[in-house]
C-alpha cells in the first residue's frame, strides 16, 4: 500500500529539469500580444478614448475599447454554477468597463505583433473621463451619500447576513459577567504566485481552444461561454502547469476578454500576459475585513455570549462576494461555543479598490486573527491563563453542526495543543516571558482554528474521473481537480495505486486538463480535492478492479470473488497464491482473438458531506522594542487533516502556509493612495513578501485522527496552514510587550504607534 | 527595429543569433533558444524566476540586456542533467526534500545553488539563507528549499 507513504511528487522530475511545461513555455510565437489599457482613476465614467494616434503604430493589428465589448454581464466567481437563479454569482462583469470603478479597471485593449507594440499602442490611447467621487474604506462606503459603485447595491452593501444564536441581549443581562471588546483589522494582501495570471487563445475546428493558467478549467469555460455569449462546449480550456493560483487563478480573471480578443482578430491565435503590476491590481486580493468582537465571560471565563459585526472590503466587483465573510461568521459560533448566545451581523461592501475574491483559506484566517486576539485580551481581563480558557469554551468533541452535519468526532483541538506546546516549551515560557523588562523582550504565542473540508452543503460537491488500462497493466488517470503546486497528483495517483491494486509506477495521472478530453469536475479550491477526489477515485478504481477481476476469473477459471489485485499481481484470497502479473492480463486481454476488452472505468461520484479539520500553531518571538522589531525564533503548526496521504507533501504543504501566514502577519499589506485611489506597493520590491530570510525554522505536525467520512480518512490540509499564524505571532507579542496590536500586518510602523501609545517608547 | 548579432556560449555550446537589441536575456533564452527552465515572475529583477549563471555569476536574466552576452558563457538549468538523464545531486535534493511544488521558482533557486555548490565553501544555515534570499517562492515556505541546499552542500564537502 503506498497511502500513508513519502513517496516522491509525480511531476518532481520535471520540474526539477525544466521540462515541465507552463503555459507561457507553450505558446507559439507567431501569437499576436494584447495588452490591457487600465484606468488612471479610481472611480468615474469613460468619456471617450481617442483610439487614432495608436492605431498610427507600425504592428498595432487592433484596438478594442469599453465602446466595443457586448453589454453582456457575466459572474468571474470559481464557484460550481447553481442551476438555481437565486445561488448563482453576481454578473456584475463585463470584458471592458465605461464605468471605471477602481484605480487599474479594464477600459481596453491594443493587439499587435508583439509585446512592445502592444505597450506602445496602449500608451498612445487617450482617454477622457468623467470623474466620480470614490471611497476605499467599507465603513465609509455604507454611509449615505457615500459614492455608489453599482446601482443595483444600495449604500455599497453587496449582502448582509447574520445569525443568532439564543438570545444575545437577554445573555448579557447575567450578572457579575466581564465585557472584553475590541476591534480588528486585517489588511489586503495578495496571492503572489511566481507565475502571474496568462492566457492564450486561438479557434481552432469552430471552436475557442483557450489555454490558461488558472485553478478551475470546467468553471472556466462554463464563464466564457457566459461571458461570450456561445455555448459552453464551443469554448475549449486547457490548464497546464500553473506556476501556483492560492485561490487568485480560482477566478476567471483574462480568459474572456482573451477570448473576445480571439474572435475579434478572426480566430487568430492572441497571448494575454499580464505583468506582476497589473497581477497585484487587477486580478484579485484577499478580502480586507474589519471586525467588531465583544465577548461577555463569566469570572470562572465561561464565555456566555459573544458578539460580532465584520464588515468585508470587497474592493470594485462581486467575484467571491460574501461567501468569504460568511464563512468566518460560521467559524465564530463553532470554534468558540458560547454558554447562552451568540450574534453575528457579517456585511460585504463594494468599495473602489480591487476586486477581492478567493484566497488560501478563504476568510479564516482574517476571522483567525480577530476571535484569538480577543480571546488573548479576554485571558488578560480575566486573569485566566489564555490556553486554559481556550480549552474551556472552544467546540467540544461531539459536537454536530445543524448546517453542515459536520460532527467533532475527535479531540483533534487538545491532541494539536499538546504537541504545540511541547515543542515550544509553552507554558514554563508564556508564564516567564510574561515579567521580562528591558527593551529586548522575547514572547510567546499561539492560536487555534477551525477549517470545514470542500464546500457541501453550500454548493454542489462532485468529481469524475476516468481510469483506462494499458497493455502493460498501468493505468491511466485523468479528473478534473488541478495539480496547483500542491502534490494533487501525486496523492491522486497514490490512492488509483491502492484503490485498484497496481503499484505507484503503474499509475499515470494526467496532469494537463482539456474540458474536451477530461472529465467534468470544478477543480482547486476550498481544501476539497483529496477529500472528494478520494471518493470517486475509491469508486471508479473499483470498478476497474472488478473488471480485471472478471476477466482474470474467465481466464483462470475461479470466481472473480476469491480473486484479488494486490500490487500489480492476481492472487488467490484464500490460498494467497500468485495467478497471473498484470501486464499479462492486460495484453491477454487486450489482444485476445476470443474475449478482447480493455480495462476501462469513469463516472461521476457525488459526495453531500464535509469534514472538520482543525488546528494550531506556536510561535516564539524576539522584539526589539525600540526598533520595533520582531523575529520569529520558532514556529510550529500541528494539524489534524485525518489520515495524511503522503507525510511529507502534507508538512511541505504546511510550511508553505505558515510563510504566507507570516507574511499576513508581519508584512503584506497591499496600500492604496487615499488622495487618488492608486495602488501604491504593486510590486515585488515594495510589497514585502517573506524572503528566506524572514523566517525561522519551521516545523510541522500532525494529529492523524482517520476521517471516518473519507475512504481515505482524509480531510482539509491546502489552506488551514494559513490560519493560526498571524494571530499566534500577535498573541506573542503581547506575551512580550504587554501590548495588545489588533491589526495586521505588525510592521515597525504600527508597533511604534502602539508602543508609544502604551508608554514603552 | 535595430537587430544585432550576439555570439555566445550556451549550456557549452557556441551560439548565435540576430536579436532586437531591446531584448532582454530572459527573451533570448526562452525565445531564440527554447531554454524554458529561465522562467518570468516579474521582469524587474525581483522575484529569482530567471536566474542563470553567467561567466561564474548569478543574474536575474530578465534585467540583463541579451546583447550584453557577447562572448559570454550562460549556463540554465538545462545544462545540469547528465549524459544519460541523470539528475545532478542538487536536482535529485530538491526531488527528495520535496523543495518543489509548483515548480515555477525551482529553476532559478537550483542555478543559485549550483554556485553555491561550486564555490566550495561551507556555509551555515543563516548564510544560506542570505545567499539564497534573492529568490521569492509561495508555495514552501522555503524550508525544504534551504534543507537540499545544505545536505547537497554537506555531501559535497564529505560531511553528510
Amino acid at each position: 500500500m503506498v497511502v500513508g507513504k513519502s513517496v516522491k511528487r509525480v511531476d518532481a522530475f520535471d520540474k526539477v529539469t525544466g521540462r515541465a511545461r507552463y503555459t507561457d513555455d507553450l505558446v507559439d510565437k507567431s501569437a499576436l500580444i494584447v495588452k490591457i489599457c487600465h484606468s488612471t482613476i479610481a472611480h468615474g465614467m469613460v468619456k471617450s478614448i481617442d483610439k487614432s494616434e495608436a492605431e498610427k503604430i507600425a504592428g498595432v493589428v487592433k484596438i478594442l475599447t469599453c465602446f466595443d465589448v457586448p453589454d453582456r454581464p457575466f459572474p468571474t466567481a470559481g464557484h460550481p454554477w447553481s442551476t438555481d437563479p437565486h445561488h448563482q454569482d453576481v454578473a456584475d462583469r463585463l470584458l471592458l468597463n465605461r464605468h471605471v470603478r477602481y484605480y487599474g479597471d479594464d477600459i481596453a485593449v491594443v493587439i499587435a505583433e508583439d509585446e512592445v507594440t502592444a505597450e506602445q499602442g496602449v500608451r498612445a490611447l487617450k482617454v477622457e473621463y468623467e470623474e466620480f467621487s470614490f471611497v476605499l474604506d467599507p465603513q465609509e462606503a455604507m454611509k449615505d451619500g457615500a459614492p455608489l459603485l453599482h446601482e443595483k447595491f444600495k449604500n455599497n452593501i453587496l449582502a448582509h447576513t447574520g445569525y443568532e444564536v439564543g438570545n444575545y441581549e437577554e445573555a448579557i443581562l447575567e450578572p457579575g459577567l466581564v465585557k472584553i471588546e475590541g476591534w480588528y483589522d486585517t489588511p489586503t494582501v495578495q496571492h503572489c504566485h511566481i507565475e502571474n495570471h496568462i492566457c492564450y487563445a486561438e479557434e481552432q475546428s469552430g471552436k475557442i481552444v483557450i489555454v490558461s493558467s488558472t485553478q478551475i478549467p470546467h468553471i472556466v469555460r462554463r464563464i466564457c461561454g457566459q461571458a461570450l455569449g456561445l455555448p459552453w462546449g464551443s469554448v475549449r480550456l486547457i490548464k497546464p502547469y500553473i506556476g501556483g493560483g492560492f485561490g487568485n487563478k480560482q477566478d476567471a480573471l483574462y480568459e474572456p476578454l482573451c477570448g473576445y480578443c480571439c474572435q475579434q482578430v478572426g480566430g487568430r491565435l492572441v497571448k494575454l500576459d499580464v505583468s506582476r503590476e497589473e497581477t497585484f491590481v487587477s486580478n484579485r486580493v484577499r478580502h480586507a475585513i474589519r471586525y467588531h468582537i465583544i465577548t461577555f465571560a463569566r469570572p470562572d471565563g465561561r464565555f456566555v455570549a459573544r458578539r460580532m459585526e465584520a464588515f468585508s472590503n470587497q474592493g470594485a466587483y462581486a467575484s467571491h462576494g460574501h461567501g468569504i465573510v460568511a464563512k468566518g461568521a460560521s467559524a465564530f459560533k463553532q470554534i468558540y461555543v458560547d454558554d447562552k448566545a451568540t450574534k453575528v451581523d457579517a456585511y460585504t461592501i463594494f468599495t473602489n479598490t480591487p476586486a477581492s475574491g478567493a484566497m488560501r483559506a478563504y476568510g479564516i484566517p482574517q476571522v483567525s486573527f480577530a476571535i484569538e486576539s480577543n480571546v488573548e485580551d479576554a485571558a488578560e481581563i480575566l486573569g485566566i491563563d489564555s490556553l486554559k480558557l481556550r480549552q474551556m469554551n472552544m467546540m467540544p468533541v461531539g459536537y454536530k453542526d445543524d448546517f453542515t452535519k459536520n460532527i467533532n468526532y475527535f479531540d483533534s483541538l487538545n491532541q494539536c495543543i499538546a504537541k504545540g506546546k511541547a515543542y515550544i516549551d509553552y507554558e514554563r515560557k508564556h508564564a516567564e516571558y510574561a515579567k521580562q523588562t528591558g527593551p529586548i523582550r522575547r514572547g510567546v504565542g499561539m492560536a487555534i482554528f477551525w477549517y470545514n473540508t470542500a464546500v457541501w452543503p453550500i454548493s454542489l460537491e462532485a468529481s469524475s474521473c476516468r481510469m483506462v488500462m494499458n497493455q502493460d497493466g498501468s493505468v491511466q488517470f485523468e479528473i478534473a481537480e488541478t495539480e496547483i503546486g500542491q502534490g494533487a497528483d501525486t496523492a491522486f495517483a497514490q490512492m488509483v495505486a491502492d484503490t485498484v491494486g497496481v503499484p505507484f509506477e503503474k499509475v499515470h495521472v494526467m496532469s494537463t486538463q482539456d474540458t474536451d478530453i477530461t472529465p467534468f469536475g470544478t477543480g482547486a479550491y476550498a481544501s476539497r480535492q483529496t477529500y472528494v477526489a478520494g471518493f470517486a477515485i475509491h469508486q471508479i478504481g473499483t470498478q476497474l478492479k472488478n473488471k480485471v477481476l472478471n476477466y482474470a476469473s474467465y481466464l483462470t477459471g475461479k470466481p472473480a470473488d476469491v480473486l484479488d489485485l494486490v500490487d500489480g499481481i492476481v492472487i488467490d484470497k484464500s490460498t494467497k497464491e500468485p495467478l497471473m502479473p498484470i501486464d499479462e492480463l492486460a495484453t491477454t486481454a487486450l489482444y485476445s482473438l476470443d474475449q478482447a476488452e480493455q480495462f476501462s472505468a469513469e463516472g461521476t461520484t457525488q459526495i453531500k458531506s464535509n469534514a472538520y479539520s482543525f488546528g494550531c500553531g506556536f510561535v516564539e518571538v524576539e522584539v526589539d522594542i525600540p526598533m520595533c522589531k520582531v523575529t520569529l525564533l520558532k514556529m510550529i503548526n500541528v494539524h489534524d487533516c485525518g489520515r495524511l496521504i503522503n507525510p511529507q507533501l502534507a508538512e511541505a504543504q504546511v510550511h508553505g502556509g505558515m510563510s504566507m501566514a507570516i507574511g499576513y502577519g508581519m508584512g503584506e499589506q497591499l496600500l492604496f493612495d487615499p488622495k487618488t485611489g492608486k495602488p501604491l506597493n504593486n510590486n515585488l520590491l515594495d510589497y514585502k513578501l517573506c524572503t528566506m530570510m524572514d523566517h525561522p525554522d519551521l516545523k510541522a505536525e500532525f494529529v492523524e485522527n482517520f476521517e471516518p467520512t473519507s475512504p481515505f480518512g482524509t480531510k482539509a490540509l491546502g489552506e488551514p496552514p494559513t490560519c493560526p499564524g498571524a494571530p499566534a505571532i500577535r498573541n506573542a507579542i503581547f506575551n512580550a510587550t504587554g501590548v495588545s496590536i489588533n491589526q495586521t500586518p505588525m510592521t515597525p510602523h504600527v508597533l511604534f504607534a502602539r508602543f508609544k501609545e502604551d508608554g514603552l517608547l | 527595429m535595430e537587430k544585432k548579432l550576439v555570439r555566445c556560449n550556451i549550456n557549452g555550446k557556441d551560439v548565435e543569433t540576430y536579436l532586437d537589441v531591446r531584448s532582454s536575456l530572459t527573451d533570448m533564452l526562452r525565445n531564440d533558444y527554447r531554454l524554458t527552465s529561465v522562467k518570468k515572475g516579474c521582469e524587474v529583477g525581483e522575484c529569482g524566476a530567471c536566474n542563470v549563471i553567467i561567466d561564474g555569476e548569478c543574474y536575474n536574466s530578465c534585467i540583463y540586456l541579451a546583447v550584453w552576452a557577447e562572448g559570454k558563457h550562460i549556463r540554465t538549468l538545462e545544462s545540469l542533467l547528465g549524459p544519460n538523464g541523470e539528475l545532478s545531486d542538487i536536482q535529485q535534493a530538491f526531488v527528495d526534500e520535496a523543495a518543489v511544488q509548483c515548480g515555477f521558482c525551482t529553476p532559478g533557486f537550483i542555478m543559485t545553488a549550483v554556485k553555491i555548490l561550486e564555490s566550495g565553501k561551507e556555509y551555515t544555515r543563516e548564510e544560506l539563507r542570505k545567499q539564497l534570499s534573492g529568490h521569492l517562492c509561495r508555495c514552501t515556505g522555503y524550508e525544504n528549499i534551504l534543507n537540499a541546499v545544505e545536505k547537497t552542500m554537506k555531501k559535497r564537502l564529505g560531511k553528510a
